[in-house]
């Protein structure tokens, strides 16, 4: 008996992404391996809707994904750091106006 | 994608120091983040540990739902069981955003190179046991987990929040049973008290080590891995325990117990820690077999795994044709 079976594969990654409720946004749960996307959405029901706190489900192959890079964080998002003007709280403005 | 990303300007220890100040902070490290080789290792070992626990803990439950005293318990113990199989996948898919394969983590289990928590190497001789179980054990990993849910690595934090809102219906299950064979026959509340007798060291054993001789605690507790020491995690669970216990008439095996007006603890009896690193050298009572109900399920489902790839491919291959028609 081997557990060195290296025929064996886990499929690729897809990342888990689960809307609550209707009305709220879709949010990052984690991830499952499945060889296709019908497959996927049903692991991930399994493994991340277990107890109907679900309305809808996507599934994403993780290397699809494209993100920004932790080391670029400053540069990459500087040019919102010197707009205060974005904010309400920027403006004066008499205290009963709405 | 997971590998560290250096500048040339940035030397290790200026990204050390970073990396230092962000823990100090309170902020979480996120899979891309620049982290030393040492946490990335140290969170791999843990993290995946855990995993294990979680599937290997499938065992000694899954014994039972066959002999569920009612359909009600039947589906309480499957969905249970379910649930312990759902941790193990949060917990795997958490650590490979470490840079680690499923197929690398799922080998280092089946040939014995990582280990897993040692309580589920206690067989379930009786069904009082699958009542302790939800009550000492997920109580147990409860107080642990909560802790871990502040842990600073993110991805590990996250799968802790999710898994703690489930567990607690595992312990109060398992309460439930043994509040009932409580008040039941003489013969039922005897059953109660021996599952007691036998899980209740060996749950404390789950804590881990005496701080003094635990050789991972002072480095994950510096990098806010942990936040609460092992022998903290189980005065804590002593202190939940014991009271619990004595509100059902049952008592828990240590002459030594006793209450300390003082500090408000129960002051508890040695640990018999040869039995502890018995059990970790895998020469617990049921080590064995646990290893082979893994290996062989894992053998045994390998032709669901090259079924669903052969569709996948089946399918990729038609849809191919049709676009290219």
């Amino acid at each position: 008996m081997s557990s060195q079976d290296h025929s064996d594969t886990q499929w690729p990654l897809w990342e888990v992404f689960v809307q609550p409720r209707t009305g709220a946004a879709h949010e990052h749960a984690g991830s499952v391996h499945a060889p296709d996307g019908e497959l996927a959405l049903q692991n991930a029901r399994d493994v991340y809707a277990r107890r109907g706190h679900a309305v809808s489900l996507w599934v994403v192959p993780s290397d699809q994904i494209v993100a920004s890079s932790p080391s670029d964080q400053g540069p990459f998002f500087d040019p919102a750091q010197d707009k205060v003007y974005r904010h309400p709280s920027f403006y004066r403005v008499d205290r009963n106006f709405e | 994608m997971n590998e560290p990303h250096l500048h040339a300007e940035d030397t290790p220890d200026a990204e050390n120091a970073l990396f230092e100040a962000r823990l100090a902070a309170g902020e979480k490290i996120e899979p891309k983040d620049w982290m030393p080789e040492r946490y990335r290792q140290q969170l791999i070992r843990m993290m995946s540990q855990h995993a294990h626990s979680e599937i290997v803990g499938m065992l000694p439950e899954g014994n039972w739902i066959t002999r569920a005293p009612n359909f009600r318990r039947k589906k309480a113990l499957l969905a249970k069981v379910q649930d312990e199989a759902g941790h193990g996948l949060y917990l795997y898919s958490a650590t490979e955003t470490l840079g680690i394969s499923r197929e690398e983590l799922i080998d280092q289990l089946l040939s014995g190179k990582a280990k897993y928590s040692s309580i589920f190497n206690y067989p379930t001789l009786t069904w009082a046991d699958i009542g302790v179980i939800g009550w000492f054990v997920d109580g147990a990993a409860i107080v642990n987990q909560t802790m871990l849910a502040k842990a600073s690595y993110g991805p590990y934090s996250r799968a802790m929040v999710r898994i703690c809102k489930e567990e607690s219906f595992h312990k109060k299950q398992g309460f439930e049973i043994i509040a009932i064979l409580c008040r039941g026959t003489e013969g039922q509340r005897r059953m109660a008290q021996d599952a007691v007798d036998r899980w209740w060291w060996p749950t404390l054993m789950m804590f881990g080590p005496p701080d003094e001789a635990s050789a991972n605690s002072e480095e994950l507790m510096r990098w806010k891995v942990k936040t609460r020491s092992n022998d903290e995690l189980r005065q804590h669970f002593v202190n939940m325990t014991v009271a619990q216990a004595h509100s059902l008439g049952l008592t828990v095996p240590d002459p030594d117990l006793e209450y300390d007006e003082a500090t408000g603890d129960w002051r508890f009896g040695e640990l018999d820690w040869d039995e502890f690193w018995e059990v970790i050298k895998g020469r617990g009572p049921c080590n064995r077999e646990r290893m082979e109900a893994r290996r062989r399920a894992h053998e045994k489902g390998a032709w669901v795994r090259e079924a669903a790839a052969a569709y996948a491919a089946k399918r990729a291959a038609e849809s191919a044709s049709v676009t290219a028609g």
